[in-house]
Protein backbone atom coordinates (compact mmCIF):
# COMPACT_ATOMS: atom_id res chain seq x y z
CA UNK A 1 0.00 0.00 0.00
CA UNK A 2 1.83 2.97 -0.97
CA UNK A 3 0.59 6.14 1.58
CA UNK A 4 1.28 9.93 0.00
CA UNK A 5 1.02 13.42 1.93
CA UNK A 6 1.68 17.20 0.96
CA UNK A 7 2.33 19.99 3.25
CA UNK A 8 4.07 23.65 3.23
CA UNK A 9 6.38 24.49 5.41
CA UNK A 10 7.79 28.51 6.07
CA UNK A 11 10.74 29.50 4.84
CA UNK A 12 12.54 29.27 8.89
CA UNK A 13 15.21 27.38 10.03
CA UNK A 14 12.93 25.59 12.31
CA UNK A 15 11.08 24.02 9.51
CA UNK A 16 14.06 21.83 8.76
CA UNK A 17 13.22 19.88 12.14
CA UNK A 18 9.48 19.88 11.07
CA UNK A 19 9.63 18.28 8.29
CA UNK A 20 12.22 15.95 9.57
CA UNK A 21 9.65 14.68 11.93
CA UNK A 22 7.14 14.74 9.62
CA UNK A 23 9.06 12.35 7.28
CA UNK A 24 9.82 10.47 10.07
CA UNK A 25 6.42 9.65 11.10
CA UNK A 26 5.19 9.17 7.28
CA UNK A 27 8.20 6.41 6.82
CA UNK A 28 6.74 4.70 10.07
CA UNK A 29 3.39 4.93 9.02
CA UNK A 30 4.37 3.53 5.46
CA UNK A 31 5.71 0.73 7.15
CA UNK A 32 9.39 1.26 7.05
CA UNK A 33 11.70 0.61 9.78
CA UNK A 34 14.28 2.46 12.31
CA UNK A 35 16.98 2.01 10.31
CA UNK A 36 15.68 3.21 7.10
CA UNK A 37 14.20 5.96 8.41
CA UNK A 38 17.87 7.21 10.58
CA UNK A 39 19.34 6.37 7.08
CA UNK A 40 17.34 8.88 4.90
CA UNK A 41 17.26 11.85 7.52
CA UNK A 42 20.11 13.46 7.09
CA UNK A 43 19.35 13.38 3.07
CA UNK A 44 15.82 15.00 4.02
CA UNK A 45 16.84 17.76 6.44
CA UNK A 46 19.58 19.01 4.07
CA UNK A 47 17.13 19.04 1.19
CA UNK A 48 14.79 21.19 3.07
CA UNK A 49 17.35 23.29 4.42
CA UNK A 50 18.57 23.82 1.09
CA UNK A 51 15.58 25.47 -0.01
CA UNK A 52 14.69 27.43 2.95
CA UNK A 53 18.51 28.98 2.97
CA UNK A 54 19.90 28.93 -0.51
CA UNK A 55 16.21 28.45 -2.94
CA UNK A 56 13.77 30.93 -0.81
CA UNK A 57 17.00 32.72 1.09
CA UNK A 58 14.94 32.37 4.56
CA UNK A 59 12.30 34.85 2.68
CA UNK A 60 8.77 34.32 4.61
CA UNK A 61 7.02 35.37 1.85
CA UNK A 62 8.24 32.22 -0.05
CA UNK A 63 6.84 28.62 1.32
CA UNK A 64 8.34 25.36 1.09
CA UNK A 65 6.56 22.39 -0.41
CA UNK A 66 7.17 18.82 0.48
CA UNK A 67 5.99 16.04 -1.31
CA UNK A 68 6.17 12.74 0.34
CA UNK A 69 5.01 8.99 -0.90
CA UNK A 70 6.46 5.78 -0.21
CA UNK A 71 5.03 2.07 0.89
CA UNK A 72 7.35 -0.45 2.72
CA UNK A 73 9.48 -0.63 0.35
CA UNK A 74 10.50 2.63 -1.03
CA UNK A 75 10.74 6.53 0.26
CA UNK A 76 10.04 9.03 -1.97
CA UNK A 77 10.52 12.96 -1.11
CA UNK A 78 9.39 15.90 -3.31
CA UNK A 79 10.79 19.70 -2.20
CA UNK A 80 10.13 22.46 -4.36
CA UNK A 81 10.96 26.32 -3.25
CA UNK A 82 10.00 29.49 -5.22
CA UNK A 83 13.92 30.55 -5.51
CA UNK A 84 15.52 31.88 -8.55
CA UNK A 85 16.74 28.14 -9.44
CA UNK A 86 20.20 26.99 -10.03
CA UNK A 87 22.69 24.83 -12.18
CA UNK A 88 23.19 21.35 -9.99
CA UNK A 89 26.19 20.76 -12.34
CA UNK A 90 28.09 23.94 -11.65
CA UNK A 91 28.57 23.16 -8.05
CA UNK A 92 31.52 22.57 -6.91
CA UNK A 93 32.72 18.99 -5.52
CA UNK A 94 33.07 19.80 -2.07
CA UNK A 95 35.40 16.58 -2.17
CA UNK A 96 37.87 18.10 -4.22
CA UNK A 97 41.24 18.95 -2.37
CA UNK A 98 40.71 23.05 -3.62
CA UNK A 99 37.26 22.53 -1.68
CA UNK A 100 37.84 20.80 1.13
CA UNK A 101 38.42 24.12 3.49
CA UNK A 102 35.36 25.55 1.95
CA UNK A 103 32.54 26.04 5.06
CA UNK A 104 29.64 25.28 3.13
CA UNK A 105 28.76 23.53 -0.36
CA UNK A 106 28.36 19.76 1.31
CA UNK A 107 24.73 19.40 1.49
CA UNK A 108 23.83 18.15 -1.91
CA UNK A 109 26.86 15.65 -1.14
CA UNK A 110 24.79 13.72 1.22
CA UNK A 111 21.46 14.03 -0.08
CA UNK A 112 23.62 11.88 -3.34
CA UNK A 113 25.72 9.89 -0.03
CA UNK A 114 22.07 8.56 1.62
CA UNK A 115 19.62 8.50 -1.54
CA UNK A 116 19.60 6.25 -4.20
CA UNK A 117 18.33 8.91 -6.95
CA UNK A 118 18.46 12.88 -6.72
CA UNK A 119 17.06 14.62 -9.53
CA UNK A 120 16.77 18.32 -9.74
CA UNK A 121 14.22 20.02 -11.95
CA UNK A 122 12.75 23.59 -12.75
CA UNK A 123 8.89 23.75 -12.39
CA UNK A 124 6.56 25.61 -13.82
CA UNK A 125 6.40 28.66 -11.79
CA UNK A 126 9.71 28.78 -11.24
CA UNK A 127 12.14 27.80 -8.23
CA UNK A 128 13.64 24.68 -8.22
CA UNK A 129 12.58 20.85 -7.00
CA UNK A 130 14.50 17.98 -6.10
CA UNK A 131 12.79 14.63 -5.71
CA UNK A 132 14.72 11.92 -3.78
CA UNK A 133 14.09 7.86 -3.82
CA UNK A 134 15.42 5.32 -1.29
CA UNK A 135 14.22 1.98 -1.24
CA UNK A 136 14.22 -1.12 0.76
CA UNK A 137 17.97 -3.07 0.75
CA UNK A 138 16.47 -6.62 0.86
CA UNK B 1 15.96 23.90 25.40
CA UNK B 2 19.37 24.48 23.37
CA UNK B 3 20.18 22.81 20.70
CA UNK B 4 23.90 22.06 21.95
CA UNK B 5 25.77 22.91 25.48
CA UNK B 6 29.26 23.92 25.10
CA UNK B 7 31.59 23.39 28.70
CA UNK B 8 34.85 24.00 28.89
CA UNK B 9 38.01 22.79 30.50
CA UNK B 10 41.69 22.62 30.53
CA UNK B 11 44.22 20.14 30.67
CA UNK B 12 47.43 21.91 30.87
CA UNK B 13 47.92 24.45 27.94
CA UNK B 14 44.84 22.71 25.97
CA UNK B 15 41.32 24.14 26.18
CA UNK B 16 38.80 20.62 25.75
CA UNK B 17 35.56 21.52 24.63
CA UNK B 18 32.43 19.05 25.37
CA UNK B 19 30.43 19.22 23.17
CA UNK B 20 26.40 17.73 23.70
CA UNK B 21 23.45 17.58 21.12
CA UNK B 22 23.54 18.89 17.93
CA UNK B 23 25.82 20.93 15.83
CA UNK B 24 23.30 21.91 12.71
CA UNK B 25 22.07 24.63 10.95
CA UNK B 26 20.79 27.84 12.77
CA UNK B 27 21.90 27.68 17.07
CA UNK B 28 24.34 24.29 17.36
CA UNK B 29 26.50 26.33 14.53
CA UNK B 30 26.30 29.75 15.88
CA UNK B 31 27.30 28.15 19.16
CA UNK B 32 29.80 26.58 18.28
CA UNK B 33 31.33 29.46 16.66
CA UNK B 34 30.96 31.80 19.15
CA UNK B 35 32.63 29.46 21.88
CA UNK B 36 36.05 28.95 19.46
CA UNK B 37 35.88 32.34 18.34
CA UNK B 38 35.81 33.65 22.56
CA UNK B 39 38.66 30.79 22.85
CA UNK B 40 40.70 32.53 20.24
CA UNK B 41 40.19 35.70 21.12
CA UNK B 42 41.43 35.12 25.00
CA UNK B 43 44.66 33.38 23.33
CA UNK B 44 43.46 30.03 23.68
CA UNK B 45 44.97 28.36 20.12
CA UNK B 46 45.36 24.30 21.14
CA UNK B 47 42.06 23.11 21.52
CA UNK B 48 40.19 19.85 21.67
CA UNK B 49 36.86 18.95 20.59
CA UNK B 50 35.11 16.02 22.10
CA UNK B 51 32.34 15.18 19.76
CA UNK B 52 31.24 12.13 22.00
CA UNK B 53 28.13 14.08 23.23
CA UNK B 54 26.83 14.63 19.98
CA UNK B 55 24.07 13.31 18.63
CA UNK B 56 23.70 14.59 15.77
CA UNK B 57 25.66 17.11 12.61
CA UNK B 58 24.47 18.61 9.14
CA UNK B 59 26.09 20.20 6.73
CA UNK B 60 26.45 23.43 8.34
CA UNK B 61 27.90 21.61 11.31
CA UNK B 62 30.39 20.25 9.52
CA UNK B 63 30.97 23.45 7.55
CA UNK B 64 31.75 24.86 11.45
CA UNK B 65 34.08 22.42 12.13
CA UNK B 66 36.36 23.11 9.25
CA UNK B 67 35.77 27.09 9.85
CA UNK B 68 36.69 26.38 13.58
CA UNK B 69 40.00 24.85 12.01
CA UNK B 70 40.79 27.11 10.10
CA UNK B 71 40.35 29.84 12.36
CA UNK B 72 42.30 28.63 14.54
CA UNK B 73 45.45 27.31 12.24
CA UNK B 74 45.14 31.66 10.93
CA UNK B 75 46.06 32.11 14.73
CA UNK B 76 49.17 29.52 14.51
CA UNK B 77 47.12 27.00 16.31
CA UNK B 78 46.07 23.38 16.26
CA UNK B 79 42.35 21.83 16.36
CA UNK B 80 41.98 17.78 16.99
CA UNK B 81 38.62 16.11 17.32
CA UNK B 82 38.02 13.48 20.31
CA UNK B 83 35.27 10.71 20.05
CA UNK B 84 33.33 10.85 17.09
CA UNK B 85 30.41 8.68 16.65
CA UNK B 86 29.93 5.88 13.95
CA UNK B 87 27.92 8.38 12.23
CA UNK B 88 30.08 11.75 12.58
CA UNK B 89 33.39 9.45 11.12
CA UNK B 90 30.92 8.12 8.09
CA UNK B 91 30.15 12.20 7.45
CA UNK B 92 33.82 12.87 8.09
CA UNK B 93 35.10 10.18 5.56
CA UNK B 94 32.54 11.18 2.93
CA UNK B 95 33.63 14.31 2.72
CA UNK B 96 37.17 13.74 2.47
CA UNK B 97 37.95 15.21 5.76
CA UNK B 98 39.07 12.45 7.38
CA UNK B 99 42.69 13.84 5.30
CA UNK B 100 42.25 17.06 7.14
CA UNK B 101 41.56 16.26 10.74
CA UNK B 102 43.53 14.86 13.29
CA UNK B 103 40.57 12.44 15.48
CA UNK B 104 41.11 10.43 18.63
CA UNK B 105 39.70 8.11 20.38
CA UNK B 106 40.86 8.42 23.93
CA UNK B 107 41.92 11.63 25.89
CA UNK B 108 45.04 11.58 26.97
CA UNK B 109 46.56 9.98 23.32
CA UNK B 110 44.87 13.18 22.10
CA UNK B 111 45.85 15.32 24.66
CA UNK B 112 49.54 13.95 24.35
CA UNK B 113 49.57 14.81 20.73
CA UNK B 114 49.48 18.38 20.95
CA UNK B 115 53.39 18.20 22.53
Amino acid sequence: MTVEEEFTLPSRIESVDVAASRADDFAKKAGLGDDFISSIDLAVRESVANAIKHGNKFDESKVVEIGLSGSDKEFVMTVRDYGSGFAVDEIPDPTNPENLLKASGRGILFMNAFMDEVEWNTPDGGGTMVRMVKRQQN
Amino acid sequence: MADITISERQAGDVTILDLQGKVTIGEGSVALRGAIRRLLGEGKTKLLLNLGGVGYIDSSGIGELVSSFTAVNKEGGTLKLLNLTQKIQDLLAITKLLTVFDVYEDEATALASFS
